[in-house]
């Protein structure tokens, strides 16, 4: 069999990183990561990804991805077992667009955005972000555990990062997003998908993570 | 495919470039399908269904289920039927036909709309970031010393980026501000031509000159009611 050689390049707390080592432990594929400084980013990754100069960034023997939905689409056309995208095509396709849904109007525009804010702008940013997660909530009714129905896939590894990462945000940025009470079907998932024996143990340290959170909100406040 | 008992339905505008990414890919492969013309200032209700989330055209409608974003929409059909494929086999070709009509979306064309129906300090940064995805995308095409970013059949960036070769100048003509240099973007002018020449596009695109009224009125009406197409 052909040597098999993996590596990531990584950031400890990018919810963009994480996806992709769920991927690759979902399907026993082994890698080599590497922690990278996004603050002060090594040569290697400004030469390996000089289009974005961006985590995650894999090496599959020596070929170079970028960009989180990219590598993971790869790792599922590569590694057969545990598939991610669902079979069918037109599930596939609306797997895609929900998870093109969720990053804009949630993760990027979306919560982030929501804590940093004041005044107006917070009002604005939450009303949006409570929207999206509206429709999201609407899909997982009905499911079955994740949104693939019982196996964890494509979909509930893009939107993982709002199992462990959104209460984070609310925390350090003081305001409500997640409503257990008016998304009980989006909380129902959350708490399989931080249960799931490939994202357990490699979730970042929470207090970790609220001491990061708080000094880039004090950096970027809008 | 698209046999008898199919059906295959495209709500779009005559004058969406996303949605001729669509019809572009659909005739490629010889998929039959119903065209709707939609009214963006009075939406349908079979479009208000179809796009529940966004409410924009193109919604692809195959046997009643429905599809948005016209990337995701191509994807399928590349899926679906495998006659004049899109992207090509090999998974790590994919996946960089996937990252650049990606960077295509995120780079150029989220800039070229800021030209297009903005004004002032915005648009100029707009049209910065248009240029500097040009200058990236035309640096990637000298690379691959291909008559496409395809190879030399049409692949999914050219489909994401060849609106340009109908629609840019028309764009910087009611924005005000010139983006593309055929100088500065050899390549690119050579490529735009090459695309124009492909016989589906050829014959399947709005007149040059019934777009620049239109998209006077976008400008006009601001961001957003201009953002309609996805």
């Amino acid at each position: 069999m052909e040597s098999q050689e993996v590596k990531l390049l990584g950031f400890w707390v990018s919810p963009f990183v994480h996806r992709v080592e769920w991927a690759l432990k979902l399907k026993g594929v082994p890698y080599e990561y590497i922690e990278e400084d996004i603050f002060n980013k090594s040569p290697l990754l400004l030469e390996l990804n000089p289009v974005h100069k961006k985590v995650p960034v894999l090496v599959h023997n020596q070929k170079v991805l970028a960009e989180s939905f990219v590598i993971l689409e790869y790792i599922d056309e590569n590694w057969k077992q545990c598939p991610l995208l669902p079979q069918d095509p037109y599930d596939r396709a609306k797997a895609r667009f929900w998870a093109k849904f969720a990053e804009e109007k949630i993760l990027s525009d979306g919560a982030w955005r929501a804590a940093r804010a004041k005044g107006d702008n917070r009002e604005k940013a939450l009303g949006s972000t409570i929207e999206a997660l509206e429709k999201i909530e609407g899909e997982l009714k009905g499911k079955g555990k994740f949104f693939g129905g019982e196996s964890i896939g494509y979909l509930d590894l893009a939107l993982g990062w709002i199992s462990y990462m959104l209460p984070v945000w609310e925390d350090v940025g003081s305001i409500k997003i997640m409503d257990p009470t008016r998304f009980p079907a989006t909380a129902a998932w959350m708490s399989e998908f931080v249960n799931h024996p490939a994202v357990k143990d490699s979730l970042p340290p929470r207090d970790k993570m609220i001491i990061y959170f708080e000094k880039r909100l004090k950096e970027l406040e809008i | 495919m698209a046999e008898k008992g199919e059906e295959m339905k495209l709500l779009a505008t005559w004058f969406s470039p996303f949605a001729y990414r669509v019809i572009w890919v659909l005739k490629m492969k010889g998929i039959e399908y119903e065209y709707v013309e939609e009214d963006l200032g009075n939406k349908s209700p079979l479009l208000l269904q179809s796009n529940p989330v966004h409410k924009k055209v193109p919604v692809l409608i195959h046997n009643g289920k429905p599809l948005a974003e016209s990337l995701v929409i191509v994807q399928y059909l590349d899926n679906i039927c495998k006659s004049s494929p899109v992207l090509p086999d090999d998974p790590y070709q994919r996946a960089m036909a996937l990252f650049w009509s990606n960077f295509v979306e995120e780079k150029f064309t989220e800039n070229i709309k800021k030209v297009l129906v903005l004004g002032g300090e915005e648009q100029a940064a707009g049209a910065k970031g248009a240029e500097a995805a040009l200058a990236t995308l035309e640096a990637q095409l000298a690379k691959k010393k291909s008559k496409f970013f395809g190879g030399e059949s049409i692949g999914l960036v050219d489909i994401a980026l060849g609106y340009i070769s109908v629609w840019l100048e028309e764009i910087e003509e009611v924005g005000g501000i010139k983006v593309f240099d055929s100088e500065k973007f050899p390549c690119l002018a050579k490529w735009m031509q090459d695309f124009l020449e492909i016989p589906t596009v050829k014959e399947n695109h709005p007149n040059k000159a019934d777009l620049i009224p239109y998209l006077r009125y976008l400008r006009q009406v601001g961001p957003a009611v201009a953002f309609q197409h996805g």
